[in-house]
Parts: structure tokens; sequence; C-alpha cells
């Protein structure tokens, strides 16, 4: 059984429909692929799996649990999206790591929030933070940052800043990590050390939906990948066949620009 | 006629009576202007467009005319006009009416510093606090807020400075503040007149005071300078 599946999805900003029809599935353990250009609606399917946005028709199911169905307002609570958020893991094109939290901080303040929720936290309150902050040092160290965990964000790099989110993201266990164009904002330099690091998630089996421009990367390293345009999925498949053989004309089109450099 | 060795005492006496005075409207109207500023800037930022604009425009008439004239107004109109004074008499009634001017005052200036704070953090940071499954207070408390404060806290310095010497408009409604208390020695109070050297120490003590505050303020800027 597929781990996430997303059937049907639409979304509509305004009278301008971002998001058409938007079906596909996703096995465990694998690492699936978003291209297509910039305003191709990427990033939307991106935001609507995490809640940031709500779709205006499908569903979107998660080992067998419908988390959304735009048909049934029951899904849509509010107190039940915070927890359904935590399915999937958020990796912004911007980081967005808190300034005023050191790198170790920011990998645990989620988890400490959470646990806070639950009941018998203050008897075990010690207990409970030293296993948050001893698993956030092993995700710091997975990173290769163990030597950075009390360097405020301002002080590391970007690809530095985008693995700790990386890490920040993994704290939470969630099935699924989304990546929205993690090397997008980084220097040309630093792109590698954050493809590296999404690399090895992928070899550890991580399910992964990867929004990227990195079109050798998303070859290498994803199971499957799907090309948008305009707001549908114009074709998908294994990412070696569609990448090296795109059947549509523009998908060719748009992997050709990519060729050339 | 006494020397200037014996009139010290007199006048140093009368100046930090008059002080004290300045430092209770000072700090009453912080007091006042920090919370209900945040209640305008909610206000002026509120979806509901009859109040985003009403907030507007209350907010447009206080900045945009002298602090002096609303003092005049808050003081006066409720006895000339409506036959009624609510601020009570004496020096009780008229700090009351300059506690309310100021407040309103100054609130409306926070309001816009505190608007400008609340959306110069990036949508970005609220955006992580919920993937992260934080709830909106959670994310207002531990995400938001500190970086607004960081934000705010070189304009609001500002405003707390003027703030110190604003205080000495009151002086219009006949508060007794420090100028009043200085000024009263050039017109001849308990012996001593014609003298302007009062005044010159009054302006010491502003100088202090607001030398004290800069220092305080600046060490607070350079504690959330840790982080950008």
């Amino acid at each position: 059984m597929a781990i996430l599946e997303v059937r049907n999805i639409e979304k509509s900003f305004g009278s301008t429909k971002v998001l058409k029809n938007i079906d596909f599935s996703l096995e465990q353990g694998q690492a699936l692929a978003i291209i297509g250009s910039s305003g191709s609606g990427k990033t939307t399917l991106l935001r609507c799996l995490n809640f940031l946005e709500r779709p205006d028709k499908g569903k979107i199911v998660v080992q067998g649990e419908t988390l959304f169905d735009a048909d049934d307002p029951a899904t849509m609570r509010e107190k039940d999206v915070r927890m359904k958020r935590l399915h999937f893991g958020m990796v912004f094109q911007s980081f967005n790591l808190f300034p005023q939290y050191t790198a170790l901080e920011n990998v645990m303040l989620a988890n400490q929030l959470l646990e806070k929720e639950k009941p018998g936290f203050k008897e075990h309150k010690k207990e409970i933070y030293a296993q948050i902050e001893e698993h956030a040092k092993e995700l710091l160290d997975k990173m290769g940052l163990s030597d950075r965990a009390d360097h405020y964000p301002h002080q590391l790099s970007g690809g530095q800043q985008q693995r700790v989110a990386i890490a920040r993201a993994l704290a939470l266990h969630p099935d699924i990590l989304c990546f929205d164009e993690p090397t997008s904002a980084l220097d040309p330099e630093l792109t590698g050390e954050v493809l590296k690091v999404i690399r090895s998630l992928a070899d550890q089996n991580t399910t992964m939906v990867i929004v990227t421009h990195e079109m050798a990367f998303a070859r290498d390293v994803a199971d499957q990948v799907i090309f948008m345009d305009e707001g549908i999925i114009l074709e998908q498949g294994d990412a070696r066949q569609v990448i090296e053989h795109p059947t549509q004309e523009r998908t060719k089109q748009f992997l050709s620009r990519f060729a050339e450099k | 006629m006494s020397t200037i060795m014996e009139q010290m005492p007199i006048v140093f006496q009368a100046l930090n009576v008059g002080f004290v005075q300045t430092l209770k409207l000072f700090f009453v109207t912080l007091l006042g202007a920090f919370p209900l500023g945040l209640v305008i800037a909610f206000g002026s930022m509120s979806g509901f467009r009859p109040l985003r604009y009403l907030t507007r425009i209350f907010v447009w008439i206080i900045r945009g005319t002298p602090l002096m004239i609303q003092l005049l107004i808050i003081y006066y109109f409720p006895g000339l006009v409506l036959g009624k004074t609510i601020w009570g008499g004496g020096e009780d009634g008229r700090f009351l009416a300059a506690a309310v001017s100021f407040i309103v005052n100054y609130a409306c200036y926070f309001s816009e510093i505190y608007r400008g704070g609340i959306q110069s953090v990036p949508k970005g940071q609220q955006e992580a606090g919920l993937v992260l499954g934080m709830t909106k207070s959670q994310i207002f408390f531990k995400v938001t807020l500190l970086q607004m404060i960081k934000r705010i806290v070189p304009p609001i310095s500002n405003e707390i400075i003027t703030l110190v010497k604003d205080t000495s408009l009151a002086r219009i409604i006949a508060l007794q503040e420090i100028i009043w208390a200085g000024q009263a020695f050039l017109k001849g109070s308990q012996g001593i007149s014609g003298q302007i050297w009062p005044l010159f120490f009054t302006a010491v003590y502003y100088l202090v005071f607001s030398g004290i505050l800069t220092l305080l303020l600046g060490w607070l800027e350079r504690k959330l300078d840790y982080f950008k």
C-alpha cells in the first residue's frame, strides 16, 4: 500500500487555477522529485500537503488515513490539522530557521513544546529534555554539524543553515519529508553539501517529495519524477526514464534548457 | 537679598518636587501607552474594515495635531463645554488629564512602531512554526515576539527619550512639573525672584535622566544583538 495518495487535488487563487487534477501516489521509502518551470504549481502542491494551503477539491491520504477530503469538512478542523501536519516534514527554500535560537535549540524546540502537552511531562521533565537533546545532537551529527550546535543561524553559511533545517524537520519523525527547492537560495558552491545530505537520506530509504531544479540530482536520487506544467502533471514515471527519455514535447523542451548548461 | 548659596537648598527642594511629578507623568505614560499601543496596532491591522479605518483616522488625528492642543482640549473641554469637570480639582486633576493625554498620544506613536515590528517578521517564520506542529500562540510567544521586540527597541527608545522632554508640555495646564518649579523663581517664589539659574538646573535634570535612559536602552539593544 502506498504511504501517500494524492487524489484529484485542485486549487485556485482567485480565478487562477494553480493545480488541476493532481493525482499520484508514493511508496514507502521512495523519493519523488517534482520538476517544472516556475509558476507550474510545484510549490503550491507541497504547501497543500503541509496544510499551508487548503485544496478546493480532492483528497490526501497517508498510510490509509484520509487526512484531507475537500468533501468532508470534518477533516479540516483546526485542532486536528495541527497534528496532521506532523505526518509531513517541510524544508523551505529560505530555510526559515528561528534566528533567536541556536542550531541545537532550533532542532529541539518543536519536540519540547509537543512533549510539554503530554500528561506526565512535569514529573519527567529532566529525562524528557535530555532525550530530546540527545536526539537533536545525533541529527546534527548526521548532518555533519556537531561542531555548529551552539551557533546561531546568522553565524552559519546558507548550506549549514539548510542542513540545520533538515535536522529540525527530521526531529519530529515525519512519515514524508518535503523539500521546496532546498538549494535554490544557496550559492552554487554550497548546493553540493545539501544535496549530499538529501542523497544520504534517500539511501536510508527516507520517504521524500522534493521540488527541485537540479535535474541531474533528480535523475540520480529520485525513484519517481513528476513533471508539472501549468498546474497539471504532464508526465510522470521512473526518474531516469522521464528525464532521459521524456515523451511529451513540453517536457523535452523544458529539459533541453538544462542540457545546454 | 540672599546669596545664591542660601537660595540653593530652597531651589533644589522645589526642583526635586517638580521632578518627581515629571517622573510620575513619564512612567505612567509608558505604563499606559505600551499596552494601549498594542490594542491600537491590532485595530489598525484588523481584517474588519470599519475598525481598521476608524483606528487609522484616530491615529492620524492624534499624530497630526500638537500634543499641546490635545492637552488643552482634554483638560478644559469637559468643564467648559459639558459643564462638568471630570478630572477633579487641583494638582491631582491636572495630573489625571495630563496622563490621559500623554497615554493616548504616545499609544498612537507606539502603535505604528508595533505595526511595523509585527509586519517585519517574515511570514516564513510563522509557516515554519506551523509545519512543526506549533499552535498560533506558541508561534507568537516562542518565535515571533522576540524578533518583534528586537526590531522595535531602537524606534521605541527614540520615543522614550522624546517623552522625557515632552512631559514639560504639561506645564500648559499648570501641572507642577520641573519646568513649572524652576520658572517660579523667575516670577518670584519663597522670597526668590528674577533668577534664571534654576531653569538651567532643570535642564541638567533632563540631561541626566535621559542620559541614564540612553545607557539602559543601549544595554537592552546590545542584549538582543546576539541574533540577527
